[in-house]
């Protein structure tokens, strides 16, 4: 245990890994500024570079610059109302009222000060939750992994969407994705046409880099708004006034870093959804809801805080069940495999140091985001200068080269290319993105533990509910599935539908 | 571009009934029950399923108005010449690439690319080919020489460094 830490600190504190942390936190703090520009993005970026990376290095730049672009996507928000990223969309509109009022520094400090405080919380979180949960599911068969990863798949389409429907035909498209090459339980070539390289599958890293860099380019290339105008107001001491807040607000503290470590572990549902239901919490019980929207840091202290929360807390699933609990994390687990660093109960018994590691770079990139995040704000006004009209084709030049980087074959880059617009379109459309992302990368261990627990059972669809927890988390996938049918039902019979 | 449901719940209808036929050829794997057609069926009778919703959520929405549910939605970019053109040259430089860089190079691909999406996105002209060029050689060095990443020389193989 306690060599275990040792090693995990000796892997943390190496030169190599600081300097890492260092630049990434610079290219996160630069990523999540930059509006069009996501934390998802930076993500899916950083996975090229990160693969000639020792794994904790990689996973080292990952959680840093994560955790830096959700704070640092408060920054337009706040000085153009324009959400760098969609985590800092809940509360844009009222950071940008308090920066009209003179408050901006109140407001880039509360997003700081609330989101280093939010990331630690969600790092305790997932240092008690994990190890528990992992000794737990050492004990899992097929049977159970199979309703999980159901679960999971469910609460993806449920989470990310107002349009359920919408969200399981993004699934299923996912699903399918994953269904392609030779990697199934009965190793037939499925999908491929013919096609030699469609036999391993279709490259996950590539496609993530089309569905989450290519799509936004695009989106850019087709943005008819007039360019933003930037606050003209001084921005005094961030840090000034922190510690009343935190006095005045201990409750909304600890309830937007509970919820949103608890959304981040919620499959699919990340940053963003944590910020907007945290605040919906704040003004509903608000002692001054009125007060919302006019430019008040109350629902800025709890959502900002919420959503770096949440980003540890979706590690909470993806390292113990392999179960990403948002789309970083799916890209994350993309990495582990590479890496050799599979997710999943056995990561926790075998080489509990690299897990370790991965607390201490939670809890270093948390620390290391109030003086850098300090540094940024200062020089925020010059990052928000950058022109997008330079910045985006290099981006997309560079993800050209990172796809085709990881297999040397250009058809990655095709790949790439037809997820970018493909997400582009669906989007449009309303379609989510997310349950597909979860669908390709949980199709096959779906299938596997699936066909598994067919094979063991004989065929007995009656055994999936036999072992007692498997029968709960049957128990639960279907109630999500069929309770709000049935509640529907349940109304129109009761007669509410007169009222109509 | 916003594609009414109806339209889209056709596209997925037709996908999932060619899959539907297209796993029929998939072989069964003696004395088990599951094949490998098992799990692309079932995903395929779920998609059927949304498929169908989705054209009857399509048609009902038309019925109510057909300002609210257009078959396609027109958006403010694509009464946009300049907007129409930045999309298909974000499109049309990737397929570009993918169909010339071996045979051009990187180098001289990254240069074309670049200065192509510069000049959609409306920089400076002057500016256009400098940057194109010295951030196409930044990357190429980086990939290149720092991660080993054989990028194609094409045409400028005799000047490789």
């Amino acid at each position: 245990m306690s060599s275990a830490w040792a090693q995990a600190f000796a892997l943390v504190f190496d030169p190599y890994n600081l300097l890492v942390m260092v630049v990434a936190s610079l290219f996160g703090l630069f990523v999540g500024a930059v509006p069009g520009l996501t934390a998802t993005m930076a993500t899916a970026l950083l996975v090229p570079v990160t693969f000639f990376m020792a794994p904790i290095p990689a996973t080292a730049a990952i959680v840093t610059a994560t955790a830096m672009a959700i704070f640092s996507g408060d920054i337009p928000g706040c000085l153009m109302r324009m959400p760098g990223t969609p985590a800092s969309a809940a509360y844009t509109d009222e950071a940008y009222a308090m920066a009209k009022k003179g408050q901006a520094e109140t407001a880039l400090g509360a997003g700081l000060v609330f989101s280093a405080l939010g990331g630690l919380f969600g790092t305790a979180v997932l240092m008690l939750a994990a190890p528990a949960l992992a000794e737990f599911a050492l004990k899992f068969s097929s049977f159970e992994y199979f309703w999980l990863v159901l679960l999971g798949l469910t609460c993806a389409v449920f989470m990310t969407s107002d349009r359920p429907l919408k969200g399981f035909v993004t699934l299923m498209l996912g699903l399918l994705v994953a269904c392609v090459g030779l990697n199934n339980p009965a190793a037939i070539p499925r999908f491929t046409f013919g096609s030699t390289e469609l036999l391993g599958g279709i490259g996950m890293i590539p496609m993530m880099i089309g569905t989450f860099a290519i799509s936004e380019i695009i989106r850019y290339a087709v943005d008819t708004n007039p360019p933003l105008r930037i606050v003209d107001q001084p921005i005094g001491n961030v840090f000034k006034g922190m510690w009343a807040l935190t006095k005045k607000y201990p409750v909304q503290i600890l309830r937007g870093n509970a919820i949103g470590t608890l959304i981040g572990a919620l499959p699919g549902a990340g940053a963003d959804i944590a910020a907007w239901i945290t605040y919906a919490i704040s003004k509903k019980f608000s002692k001054e809801p009125e007060k919302f929207g006019t430019g008040c840091v109350e629902g800025i202290v709890e959502a900002g805080s919420a959503n770096n929360s949440a980003l540890a807390g979706a590690w909470i699933p993806a390292l113990v069940f392999g179960i990403p609990g948002d789309s970083i994390t799916a890209i994350v687990i993309g990495v582990l495999y590479m890496k050799n660093m599979n997710p999943g109960p056995s990561l926790f018994t075998n080489n509990p140091q690299n897990i370790y590691a991965v607390y201490l770079l939670f809890i270093m990139a948390n620390l290391m985001m109030l003086p850098l995040g300090w540094w940024c704000i200062k020089v925020s006004k010059q990052i928000l200068k950058v022109p997008r009209a330079v910045l985006m084709p290099v981006i997309m030049l560079f993800c050209v080269v990172g796809s085709f980087a990881i297999n040397n074959t250009a058809f990655d880059v095709t790949v790439m290319l037809i997820a970018g617009i493909a997400a582009f379109f669906l989007e449009a459309s309303g379609f989510p993105i997310a349950p597909a992302i979860l669908g390709v990368v949980l199709g096959g261990m779906l299938e596997e533990n699936f066909v598994t627990s067919m094979i063991k059972s004989d065929g007995r669809v009656l055994a999936f509910f036999e072992r007692p927890i498997a029968a709960a988390l049957g128990a639960m996938t279907l109630a999500v599935w069929f309770l709000p049918l049935l509640l529907r039902h349940l109304r129109r019979l009761a007669g509410i539908e007169v009222e109509q | 571009m916003k594609v009414n449901d109806a339209i889209w719940g056709a596209l997925l209808l037709l996908l999932s009934v060619t899959i539907l036929i297209h796993i029929q050829s998939f072989p069964n794997i003696p004395g088990q029950k599951v094949g490998p057609a098992l799990f692309p069926g079932f995903i395929a009778v779920g998609l059927a399923i949304c498929a169908l919703a989705l054209i009857a959520g399509g048609l009902a929405a038309r019925r109510r108005g057909i300002e609210q549910a257009p078959w396609i939605g027109a958006e403010a970019w694509m009464r946009s010449p300049r907007h129409i053109v930045a999309l298909t040259l974000v499109v049309g430089v990737n397929v570009f690439y993918i169909r010339f860089v071996d045979m051009l190079g990187f180098v001289l691909t990254g240069v074309i690319y670049l200065a192509a999406l510069f000049a959609a996105f409306g920089v400076r002209p002057r500016w256009i080919f400098p940057l194109a060029l010295i951030i196409t050689l930044v990357i190429h060095y980086s990939f290149y020489k720092l991660l080993r990443v054989p990028l194609p020389w094409g045409l400028l193989e005799r000047f490789a460094w």
